[in-house]
């Protein structure tokens, strides 16, 4: 097994020559050129040889570095063969999902001691709240494509229409916010049910394209319909939500006067935070008990399989029908939620990426896993958000160095990387919803996946 | 009927991007089932590099001569362009392919984002402008004080786009390249028994694919004159919209399917309002998915258990 333990010079250099070649091959344009406006508004050409240069190191070292590390390592565990699941890995995901709530549940406290009153605020809002929102969405559309195999890439149009909802009657009539949250919630429900009609018909990725165009739609008409929707410029002035009546404000009717405590932006931000955190455990709940019903179940058969499905008696119609409108009525929610805690929505924040960055979390998860649903959005938002913090990067890169443009392109970079190396999610088991006898893992890759 | 004559000039001359872009659509989806959701930004990509080779021309080494510099941007655009879409295939697609279906998907919904923010990176985040490279227009009609002009450059996008067609269905329909494409597309397993390397047509595929949308990409700088990071998913969308229009799969279909999209586009804007037009694709789309998912040119799909 010389072959095996030892590398072979001439192919490791192929290969970085390669890496070299095709890296130069890319970038040269891009980056080797900057195109830049001058004074006389013209635009010139400058050179960015020595970042060129660097780029292509980095790239062949990366090279390098694989053939000579981790391709043998890979090599070696091939051989090795897989090993079967541990007792360990049982136990870790059956506590895993305790811990965590536990851990989310005094995440405040625990900010609150570490970075003090103001540092927490932010961090409660920023990843907190910001999080739990991706977390309740992707629950949301985890209904409709983990567990009903139906491939939906328009979701933000249910998250629009349950913010534009909310924002518009609370304006309008001056409702509170849980007495819309449910309004709003069933608005969305209904336009989910209106898109479900007609696409019932359609399978896989024209299903996918269709609820993309929907989705556009949707976000085209809040721009453009200007009398409604006041168009690019959005709305503001959202009320806020108010604690059971007591709006959180510096007043003496406000949340601090009255219950004696100083004036604090941090308790609007608490109350934010377990609003949100109630939402999501009514989503996780009723997700869970739902998949125990006949509609449940329903969805699953739908998932893997539509034709067997209708030949035993299902109606898709419905099944298909509902899985839309229960994923539409927690995107609803999650979007007067959202409207609430900005005070400010506009078509901004509806685009397509917010589909891309929700589906993406549902599916890196593990479609259906609602463990890993919520692991990926702590690693896609909360590693993406964590980006504006870095600001020790600037010692090490130069002044001009600002990490958060580079937020979105590693977001990409990461959900292409996810998928090559584990395909079907990050948690690639299932636990069944309805067993015989006994409960059996089962593994993804014997589940034939998303033909609804 | 002089408004009518000279949408119907402009319609032809979007549709012919449409189109373009549209043939790499379909020809993906055609050979892998897949949709490649990052065509779009291939496109936008090709577009800045033949900026750039348009300034090295003009500013660097001052060729005065129009038809010489598109020749050359051309080439540069359809060479640079085509490595890009090799490597996307060769290492965010190929890894996946037999994965399950929404693997691919996601990979290139992925990959979308990798490349406007790689450019918006790289480029800057503003609206690059270029000098219109000619200026010339014929006037075809001139009656009752509305000219009718077909300007130089939309002729040159014609004239390029149809030899680049002619040039293409070569390639597809008689050679051994071509061949082995249709043999791929109707079963990649006995395709590959049959002594067809089948990753290598796949990353032929894509290479051609990406040649075209950088003719797309060229064409699209020299006409509008401007680009930013951001005009790739637009144009992506409605390119994809053309081939499902002329049917998913079908090379002729991708070309009817754009000039459709382009003309629809164009007397839309013309005759009712410029708000909507992008509504107006979006609801071809679905209305087209939803009633006719063959399209106009394709092959209806059977569902087999």
């Amino acid at each position: 097994m010389a072959a095996a333990a030892g590398v072979k010079v001439s192919s490791v250099v192929k290969d970085a020559a390669f890496a070299a070649l095709l890296s130069f091959g890319l970038f040269l344009p891009l980056i080797g050129f900057d195109t830049v406006t001058n004074i006389r508004n013209e635009l010139v050409l400058e050179t960015r040889f020595k970042l060129l240069a660097i780029v292509i190191a980095l790239v062949t070292a990366g090279s390098l570095v694989n053939s000579l590390a981790i391709a043998p390592w890979r090599a070696r565990r091939a051989l090795r063969g897989r090993k079967p699941a541990s007792n360990l890995a049982g136990a870790v995901t059956r506590w895993f999902a305790p811990f965590a709530f536990g851990f989310v549940l005094i995440y405040p406290a625990l900010v609150l001691g570490l970075g003090g009153i103001q540092g927490a605020t932010k961090w409660i809002d920023n990843f907190g709240i910001q999080i739990l929102i991706y977390v309740m969405l992707g629950f949301g559309l985890n209904i409709v494509v983990g567990l009903a195999g139906l491939l939906d890439l328009g979701y933000v149009a249910f998250y629009a229409v349950g913010a534009y909802s909310y924002a518009l009657l609370a304006k309008t009539f001056g409702l509170s916010f849980f007495a819309l949250l449910p309004l709003a919630g069933i608005l969305a429900a209904f336009w989910g049910i209106l898109l479900g009609f007609p696409v019932l018909r359609l399978r896989g990725d024209y299903l996918a394209i269709v609820t993309l165009a929907f989705g556009e739609i949707v976000r085209l008409i809040l721009i453009n319909w200007v009398p409604l929707t006041n168009g690019y410029a959005g709305i503001s002035g959202v009320p806020r939500p108010t604690f059971f009546g007591i709006p959180f404000n510096a007043s003496d009717e406000g949340f601090a006067a009255v219950f004696g405590l100083p004036f604090l932006p941090l308790y609007r931000t608490l109350f934010l935070y377990y609003l949100i955190l109630v939402l999501v455990v009514l989503t996780a709940f009723v997700t869970t008990r739902l998949r125990r019903l006949p509609m449940g179940r329903a969805w699953e058969a739908l998932r893997e399989d539509e034709i067997a499905c209708r030949s035993l008696g299902i109606n898709t119609t419905t099944t298909k029908l509902t899985a839309f409108a229960t994923g539409a009525l927690f995107g609803g929610f999650a979007g007067s939620f959202f409207a609430a805690r900005q005070g400010f929505i506009s078509p901004e924040s509806f685009t397509f990426m917010e589909s891309a960055t929700i589906l993406a979390i549902v599916v890196l998860g593990g479609m259906g896993s609602q463990i890993g649903v919520a692991i990926a959005a702590v690693i896609m938002v909360g590693g993406t958000e964590i980006l504006r913090d870095l600001d020790f990067l600037k010692s090490i890169f130069g002044q001009g160095f600002d990490p958060t443009q580079y937020r979105m392109l590693l977001f990409g970079s990461a959900m292409v990387l996810i998928m090559v190396w584990k395909p079907r999610g990050l948690v690639a088991t299932r636990e069944p919803s309805a067993f015989l006898k006994e409960r059996k893992a089962i593994g993804r890759d014997l589940v034939k996946e998303g033909h609804g | 009927m002089e408004v009518f004559l000279q949408q119907l000039i402009n319609g032809i001359t979007l549709g012919s991007i449409y189109g373009l872009i549209a043939i790499g659509y379909t020809m993906v989806f055609g050979i892998i089932g897949m949709v490649n959701f990052a065509h779009g930004d291939v496109f936008m990509v090709s577009a800045f590099i033949a900026l750039i080779a348009f300034l090295i021309l003009t500013t660097w080494l001052s060729i005065t001569s129009v038809v010489l510099a598109l020749f050359i941007v051309l080439i540069v655009a359809m060479a640079f362009t085509s490595i890009v879409n090799w490597a996307i295939e060769r290492f965010a697609y190929r890894p996946l392919r037999g994965s399950f279906r929404l693997a691919p998907l996601i990979s290139a919904i992925g990959m979308s984002i990798v490349l406007s923010n790689f450019v918006q990176v790289a480029q800057g985040p503003r609206n690059k402008s270029l000098p219109p490279i000619t200026r010339g227009e014929i006037v075809l009609m001139d009656a009752g004080g509305y000219p009718v002009t077909l300007a130089y450059t939309q002729l040159i996008i014609w004239v390029v786009t149809a030899l680049l067609l002619v040039a293409f269905w070569y390639v597809v329909s008689r050679t051994a390249l071509g061949r082995a494409q249709r043999a791929c597309e109707q079963d990649q397993k006995m395709a590959a028994l049959l002594g067809i390397d089948v990753d290598r047509t796949i990353s032929i595929t894509f290479v051609i694919g990406a040649a075209l949308a950088a003719v797309a990409g060229t064409m699209y700088v020299i006409y509008y004159g401007v680009i930013s990071f951001a005009d790739g998913f637009t144009p992506g969308v409605k390119a994809f919209t053309a081939a499902v229009l002329g049917g998913i799969g079908s090379l002729p279909g991708a070309v009817v399917g754009g000039l459709l999209i382009g003309l629809i586009e164009t007397f839309w804007s013309a005759y009712f309002t410029t708000d909507y037009k992008d509504v107006a694709a979006f609801s071809i789309l679905a209305i087209t998915l939803i009633f006719m998912p063959q399209g106009l040119l394709g092959r209806p799909d059977v569902e087999k258990v």
